[in-house]
């Protein structure tokens, strides 16, 4: 059974149903004990940095959080879910994360000749082979809506890049870990490729 | 690179699809979610729903057509219409929708954008304006489908509503709006020019052409369109190849089969 878990923010119901679609059975939950038990786990996410902290830590999620990440098992954050994982963030004020990775969440530098947020369907570069990649051509156009992007302290964990104004790490992987800023549940075929793959990653 | 995104809309009455004509003639035509799925098979980028009787009518209708649209389709959803309290929003965005608009609420009490901006964050919160020419280079926010007039300048309002924590401005003009003759290319230079968030521009568009104008003259990150590509004069790839031809970035990649 694959976990989402629900710490009141956004919209989680796309994420259950992409699951659903590709017939992978997930659950939307804040109980510790349903993710201990889970065979995956989903922090998905949207929102501001600080609120989501605040509400993890209101919801006793932070330690689930840490110890599905350190007990082995196939773990993907979306979006926020993926900057939450990262030591500190720059949205509204300095705000600290989990801190599972080195890095920090920075502004996209605002102007006439870059919108923010970031909205629409970029391309993702492969840097590295990802197992949750298999099936997706390098390139492919995902969804995207953010503000803020992950520079994280160690690169070699970057497993995709994408261009806005700068290159930015799109995704990550590590071990069990794979966490992404594009929305795999929002990204039509090779999102719901994704999300397949996740379900079947052992 | 950032694509140029094609959202075709959908006006929703009473759980069924209509088109008006500038807002009046309504004609029926067919089921959302249907329409929803068949535009995602074809790659639309987004979707919008404008519930269009909203601010009179039970609002359970469109959570349930964003809800059974949100099982089947796996693309960027935004409903507009009659959205005016935190409690609105919350219900459109569980159901699944990503983004809601707000129109005539934050005309209201402008606070409500700020207000919906901090708790909902400021990627989901489109503020939605309805602008008519009032004189050469200056366009006047109208709101009850074009009948009342606020007094309100339409690139300084953009302006302070991204101040207030927009994420996005869904620009339309009630002049255009219906008459499939194009895009107010100058209000939405002005507008997109104004602001450093998306503009996505709508009203008028009755040929490919007018898109390409929509990007290239009127710089819309987006363009929202209704009738032709619901009466199907041109299908989503024919726009897009023919702005991909053009030297328009778009997403060419055919997208996902329905589950």
């Amino acid at each position: 059974m694959i976990a989402i878990i629900d710490y009141g923010m956004g919209n989680l119901r796309s994420v259950s149903k992409a699951f659903e679609a590709v017939g992978h059975q997930a659950i939307v939950t804040r109980d510790a004990a349903a993710i201990r038990n889970a065979s995956h786990v989903v922090l998905p996410g949207v929102g501001a940095f600080g609120d989501c902290m605040a509400n993890l830590k209101q919801y006793g999620l932070i330690e689930p959080i840490k110890a599905a990440i350190q007990s082995g098992k196939p773990f993907l954050g979306i979006c926020l879910g993926f900057q939450l994982l990262f030591t500190e963030s720059e949205e509204f004020g300095r705000h600290e994360g989990l801190d599972l990775f080195p890095g920090k969440v920075r502004a996209f530098a605002k102007g006439q000749a870059l919108k923010v947020p970031h909205m629409g369907w970029n391309q993702v570069n492969i840097q590295r082979p990802c197992p949750l990649f298999e099936g997706i051509a390098d390139g492919s156009n995902w969804y995207f809506v953010h503000s803020f992007f992950v520079d994280p302290g160690d690169k070699q964990i970057t497993a995709t890049t994408t261009n806005y104004g700068i290159p930015f790490a799109s995704s990550i992987w590590k071990d069990n870990v794979v966490a992404c800023q594009f929305h795999p549940e929002k990204s039509q075929a090779v999102g719901l490729q994704l999300i397949k793959n996740f379900g079947a990653w052992k | 690179m950032l694509t140029k995104r094609i959202i075709p809309c959908l006006d929703v009455k009473e759980g069924r699809v209509v088109k008006g004509v500038s807002f009046v003639n309504l004609r029926d035509a067919g089921d959302p979610v249907e329409a929803a799925v068949g535009y995602d098979q074809e790659g639309a980028d987004e979707l919008c729903f404008l519930d269009i009787t909203a601010s009179h009518e039970n609002r359970k209708t469109i959570i349930d057509v964003v809800e059974r649209t949100a099982a089947r389709v796996f693309m960027p959803v935004t409903v507009g219409g009659g959205v005016r309290t935190i409690e609105d929003i919350r219900a459109l965005l569980n159901a699944g929708a990503d983004k809601v608009s707000i129109n005539t609420a934050a005309i209201q009490r402008s606070e409500f954008v700020r207000e919906a901006a901090q708790r909902f964050g400021t990627q989901c919160i489109v503020v939605a304006i309805d602008a008519k020419s009032v004189a050469p280079d200056r366009w006047e926010i109208f709101t009850h489908g074009g009948r009342k007039q606020t007094g309100l300048d339409v690139v300084e309002w953009a302006t302070r509503m991204e101040g207030y924590g927009a994420g996005e401005i869904l620009l339309t003009s009630m002049d255009q709006d219906g008459r499939q003759t194009g895009y107010d290319l100058d209000l939405t230079a002005a507008v997109s020019g104004a602001v450093s968030i998306p503009v996505i521009a709508s009203g008028g568009v009755g040929t490919l052409d007018h898109l390409y104008d929509g990007f290239v003259k009127g710089n819309a990150d987006a363009v929202l369109a209704a009738s032709i590509f619901h009466f199907r004069t041109y299908t989503i790839p024919q726009a897009k190849a023919y702005l991909r031809e053009r030297g328009v970035p778009v997403r060419l990649e055919f997208p996902v089969k329905a589950a």
